[in-house]
């Protein structure tokens, strides 16, 4: 809300961006190959109950501790925004799927010991679907779902 | 009978003296009392909203169909006509009936004249102000569009009239089409230290930080009220993204909890959204949100005269909707006591021309920014035998209007209009000037297109847009009514689901082929390509049309039909 501070917040973002914090992203994005088998089959999956099996997932639990934030109806299907916070203990992955999409899971992240269970990235959408976040938290999988509108638009009163 | 003021108020004197009753049913002399609105409690919000630059007096026919689906079915705002009366208390044949339903209108409107206008509006805010110490005047918004004065001054017409007018803190939606520099440049400039633009749902694109205040608080007879702002959670995509490429919109129930939450924190005893959501999802937040006072509503254009309380975890919130083109004042009084609200009294006072004596300085502003236009929008184009008017869910007859001229043209088959809510009303007989016209189109992207498109693209786009309007959750709805189809007949059931609603499309009686193109004209697009293709304006196609035909007589409005609505009071 302060727009001075704001503005050095964006100077600092610009000069950092290229070197300071893709250094940071590559010291933290550890993966073995087992993990990279898992994840090109759950990327080529091509519904949820398919993505789920590639994953390990027998039936995710619903749970009121995963706070998944979606705009209701998508300003531009291209980039649509999505963020999950979460209180469960000892999160260890996040993931998003779009399950009208061609290839269901859009977006999976590993989170090292430690890391707050908060995830916010863009995914895109190509029609009217459900945004399912599924989260991974000591050893067990929990999911959230909301539906994202994608409209032609126009003719707005 | 068109009667000026002081008759009027002679006629309403006799009335009262005489235990007559004006209009066959109605004591007129509740009328003449009708401004006369003694002050209650201590904390007083004086609202408007969607004036659409109406600066003068206007006809505004409201709908004779709106349609309420699912939970909405049967509930304001989905009342009209005789069963809205009946849900209010309201008797047929009254000023109040005039204002608040298309019954009779023709006859009312003679009767009872013109509605709205600045001049007289700003006389009314004086005259409540008067008795409401310290009262706040805020504008829901879509303020600066609506007629061709406003889009080619930038809205300064209505950006200098909201000033005189004494507005406090206004929240937006249409203004956003002149671009996001020109709303930066009114609130830092002329607005400065005089209106606050307040808008909790807009955030940068990139950073997701603030682009207006959320709320502010401002102290009435030393109780501290806040104001937020809930602007349209839709304008990038209702309206064209391109004017506001960096902003970012939505409903954003989570930040609103957020924000009512601090305001109390920080001390104000009443909180309000001052909202541009529409009353469908007006009603949904305030079951979802806790903590308001009232939603103070606007967007879809509903005259609604007693506020809808609303349950939800923590209390009750009031849902007031005040209607549009100036055509209302909403008055909210409530009683502070010991921190908290602990009563109300609300009323939506219409805007009688006739009753209200034009205020001078705000006439002098008017006349001074309507002269350099004046020649232009004073041009008579045509006259029209029958009433043109646009509001109802489905066509009105100045769309179809519209509609005829764009296939005429553009040697189009079909065509479409967009559902705008905007756009008042001509009584029978009346000359079409370029301002009547203007007062139908007047946006930033206003250029007519032809389409090739195949059947299944035409029923994509009727089951698009009216998922925008029919969806049974009104998160999902964007406040428009359905796009105006010209040419091309087709059955509607509202209630039925995304893709299942439009069915038995047909051209010159034939089945619409799923395969076949079909040549579509068309106005208003929101695409970039659209924009830089050009085209001509709208109004110029109308305007033309008009010339050539001179007389308008509009015998036949096409309409869906409807399939499942049979009992609804949202028809009348």
């Amino acid at each position: 809300m302060n727009s001075e501070m704001n503005l050095e917040r964006r100077k600092v973002l610009k000069v950092g961006g290229g070197v300071g914090l893709l250094a940071l992203f590559a010291s933290i994005g550890l993966v073995s190959p087992a993990m990279a088998e898992v994840d090109r089959k759950a990327f080529s999956a091509k519904s949820m109950d398919e993505a789920l099996s590639a994953m390990g997932v027998i039936i995710p639990e619903k749970t009121d501790a995963i706070k998944l934030s979606v705009p209701e109806i998508a300003e531009n299907g291209a980039v649509v925004p999505v963020s999950v916070e979460t209180t469960l203990a000892k999160v260890e992955q996040i993931s998003f799927f779009v399950d009208k999409n061609p290839n269901v899971l859009a977006a999976h992240f590993y989170l090292p010991a430690g890391t707050e269970g908060m995830i916010t990235t863009r995914v895109k959408m190509g029609q009217t679907a459900n945004v399912i976040a599924l989260v991974k938290a000591d050893g067990k999988f929990y999911k959230a779902s909301r539906e994202v509108k994608v409209t032609a638009g126009g003719c707005g009163g | 009978m068109d009667m000026n003021r002081r008759e009027f108020l002679q006629l309403l004197a006799m009335a009262s003296a005489g235990g007559l009753m004006l209009n066959n049913s109605y004591a007129a002399s509740d009328t003449a009392r009708m401004y006369e609105l003694p002050g209650a409690g201590n904390v007083s919000l004086l609202h408007i909203t969607d004036s659409h630059a109406q600066l003068n007096p206007i006809y505004f026919r409201e709908p004779e169909i709106n349609l309420g689906v699912g939970v909405t079915n049967g509930k304001p705002p989905h009342l009209v006509g005789a069963a809205l009366l009946k849900h209010f208390g309201i008797r047929p044949g009254t000023p109040e009936a005039y204002a608040l339903t298309s019954l009779n209108f023709t006859e009312a409107a003679h009767k009872y004249g013109k509605v709205g206008g600045y001049a007289h509006l700003a006389t009314l805010v004086k005259q409540i102000r008067a008795s409401r110490p310290g009262a706040l005047l805020l504008d829901g918004g879509d303020t600066w569009q609506g007629t061709g004065q406003a889009m080619w001054s930038r809205g300064q017409d209505m950006i200098d009239a909201s000033l005189e007018l004494g507005v406090d803190v206004m929240t937006l939606h249409w203004e956003c089409t002149y671009g996001a520099d020109r709303i930066k440049q009114a609130e830092q400039g002329p607005f400065a230290g005089k209106i606050d633009i307040v808008a909790q749902n807009v955030k940068t694109t990139d950073f997701g930080d603030q682009v207006f205040k959320p709320y502010v608080i401002k102290e009435i007879n030393t109780i501290p009220v806040a104001i937020i702002g809930q602007a349209f959670p839709y304008s990038t995509i209702a309206n064209p993204r391109y004017f506001v490429p960096d902003w970012s919109y939505g409903i954003q129930e989570e930040n609103l909890q957020l924000v009512i939450d601090e305001a109390r924190k920080k001390g104000a005893q009443v909180v309000v959204l001052l909202s541009h959501n529409g009353m469908d999802v007006d009603l949904k937040l305030a079951s979802r949100v806790t903590g308001l006072d009232a939603i103070l509503g606007g967007h879809t254009h509903d005259g609604i005269p007693v506020p809808v309380p609303v349950k939800n975890r923590n209390g009750t919130t009031l849902v007031t909707n005040a209607g549009s083109n100036g055509k209302f004042l909403g008055v909210l009084d409530f009683e502070v006591k010991a921190g908290r609200v602990v009563n109300f009294k609300y009323k939506l006072l219409p805007v009688f021309a006739n009753l209200l004596a034009a205020d001078k300085s705000m006439t002098a502003l008017m006349e001074k920014h309507r002269a350099p236009y004046e020649a232009k929008l004073s041009e008579k184009l045509a006259t029209t035998d029958g009433l043109l008017y646009r509001r109802g869910n489905f066509s009105g007859s100045f769309d179809q209007l519209i509609l005829n001229a764009l296939m005429k043209e553009k040697d189009a088959p079909i065509a479409f209009s967009p559902g705008f809510r905007w756009g008042t009303s001509l009584l029978p007989g009346s000359s079409i000037t370029m301002e009547d016209v203007l007062n139908q189109t007047a946006i930033t992207y206003p250029t007519t297109t032809v389409t090739e498109m195949t059947g299944a693209q035409i029923k994509t786009i009727l089951e698009d847009v009216g998922d925008n309007l029919f969806n049974p959750d009104p998160y999902y709805q964007q406040g428009g009514d359905m796009v105006r189809v010209g040419g091309l007949e087709y059955t509607c059931e509202p209630g039925a689901a995304m893709g299942q609603r439009i069915s038995d499309m047909r051209l010159n009686g034939k089945s619409l082929d799923a395969e076949k193109t079909y040549k579509v004209a068309g106005w208003a697009p929101v695409s970039e390509a659209a924009r830089d293709k050009g085209g001509e304006p709208i109004w110029d196609l109308v305007a033309r049309h008009l010339r050539s035909e001179k007389v308008v007589n509009i015998t036949a409005i096409n309409a869906p039909k409807l399939k499942g609505v049979a009992g609804n009071p949202g028809i009348v």
